[in-house]
C-alpha cells in the first residue's frame, strides 16, 4: 500500500515515509539478516559516540573535568540518580542495564536529527527488542527472587475484596501490554516527528507557503531535541519503574 | 472492486484513529497542568515528584499511542 501511495505522489514532491526505508549499503536490494544495511551503520556510529564520550571522555579522570567529562558524569549521575530514586539502593545493581539502554537511545536519537542521516529507533523491530528484552528480564528477575510471591502483583490486597478478582484481571493485561506501549511509545514518537519534518520540507517547494514551511520545520526540529531527550528519559524510568515491580511486588 | 471498498474502509479507519490522539492529548495536558498547579503552591516539594509526572505523562501517552497502533495497522496490515 505505501507503494501505491508512493508511485501517485499524493501531490508531493517526495513520500513523507521513504526515510525510514532499510537500503543495504553496497548497493543491491537483497537484505539478509547478515547484510550491512543503513540501519547497521547509525546503531554503529551511535555505539562509537557512546565509547567516544564515556570512555575516551573520561580516560584523563581529571579532578577539574573537562567539558566532555563532565558530560559524561553529568550523563552517569543523572542515570544513577533515578535508578536510586525510584528502585531503591539494591535497584543500583541493574543501573549498568538501565544506564545502556538510556545512552544508546538517547544517541541514536540525537544521531537520527541529523539531516540525512537515518533514525534506528524508529523502527519498531529496533525499539520491541529493547522493550521485549526489559520485560522477559523483569519477569524472570521478578520470579527469582519472589518465587510465587511476585504473583501478588496481580493481586491488589489494597481494595476491597469482591473488586480483587477484577482488579487482578486488569492488572495482568496492564502488564502484557507494557512492551507492546513500551516500544511502540518511542518507536512512534520519533517516526512521527521525523514524518511531519519530512512532510513540512515538501511543502517547502512551493513558492508561497515556502518561509512559512521553512519556519515550522526549525519549530520542529526544537521540538524533536526535546522529545528525543525526553523519549529516552521516559523509557529509562519505565525500566526503573518495571525493576522495582520486579524487587518489592508487594504493592 | 470490493478490494476498493475494504481499502476505502481501511483509509476510514485509520483517520478515525487519529481522534484517539485528542484523547492522549488531554491526559497528558491534565496531568502536567495539575503538576504545575501543585508545583506552584509549593515549589520546595516539585523537585522530587518530576519523575512521577513523566510516569504519569508515559502512561497517558500509551493509550494514545495504541490509536497510532490500530491506524498503522489499518494502514499496512489489514
Amino acid at each position: 500500500m505505501a507503494e501505491e501511495a508512493h508511485s501517485e505522489g499524493g501531490g508531493l514532491v517526495f513520500h513523507p515515509m521513504d526515510q525510514f526505508i532499510v537500503k543495504p549499503l553496497f548497493g543491491g536490494d537483497a537484505i539478509h539478516w547478515y547484510t550491512p544495511t543503513n540501519v547497521t551503520l547509525w546503531m554503529g556510529l551511535a555505539v562509537l559516540a557512546i565509547f567516544a564520550l564515556l570512555v575516551l571522555g573520561t580516560s584523563k579522570r581529571a579532578i577539574i573535568p573537562g567539558r566532555t567529562q563532565s558530560v559524561a558524569e553529568m550523563a552517569y549521575g543523572f542515570i544513577h540518580k533515578m535508578v536510586e530514586d525510584i528502585c531503591g539502593k539494591e535497584g543500583l545493581k541493574y543501573f549498568p542495564y538501565v544506564m545502556t539502554l538510556f545512552m544508546f537511545i538517547v544517541f541514536a536519537n540525537f544521531l537520527g536529527l541529523i539531516p540525512g542521516a537515518f533514525t534506528t529507533t524508529s523502527h519498531i523491530a529496533v525499539t520491541a527488542v529493547m522493550a521485549v528484552a526489559v520485560f522477559l528480564g523483569v519477569t524472570i528477575l521478578g520470579f527469582m527472587l519472589n518465587g510465587a510471591g511476585f504473583l501478588s502483583l496481580f493481586w491488589v490486597s489494597a481494595a476491597p475484596l469482591p473488586l480483587r478478582p477484577i482488579l487482578a484481571l486488569i492488572e495482568v493485561i496492564s502488564y502484557f501490554v507494557r512492551p507492546v506501549s513500551h516500544s511502540i511509545r518511542l518507536a512512534g514518537n520519533m517516526m512521527a516527528g521525523h514524518a511531519v519534518i519530512k512532510v513540512f520540507a515538501a511543502f517547502a517547494a512551493i513558492a508561497t507557503i515556502a518561509p512559512l514551511s521553512i519556519m515550522a520545520i526549525t519549530a520542529i526540529y526544537a521540538l524533536e531535541v526535546l522529545v528525543s531527550f525526553i523519549q529516552a528519559y521516559v523509557f529509562a524510568i519505565l525500566t526503573c519503574v518495571y525493576l522495582k515491580d520486579a524487587l518489592h511486588p508487594h504493592h | 472492486m470490493e478490494g476498493d471498498i475494504v481499502q476505502m474502509g481501511a483509509y476510514i479507519g485509520a483517520g478515525l484513529a487519529c481522534i484517539g490522539m485528542g484523547g492522549a492529548a488531554l491526559g497528558v495536558g491534565n496531568v502536567v497542568g495539575n503538576f504545575l498547579s501543585g508545583a506552584f503552591r509549593n515549589p520546595s516539594a516539585a523537585a522530587g515528584q518530576t519523575a512521577t509526572m513523566f510516569i504519569g505523562i508515559a502512561f497517558a501517552e500509551a493509550l494514545g499511542i495504541f490509536s497510532f497502533l490500530v491506524a498503522l495497522l489499518l494502514m499496512f496490515a489489514v
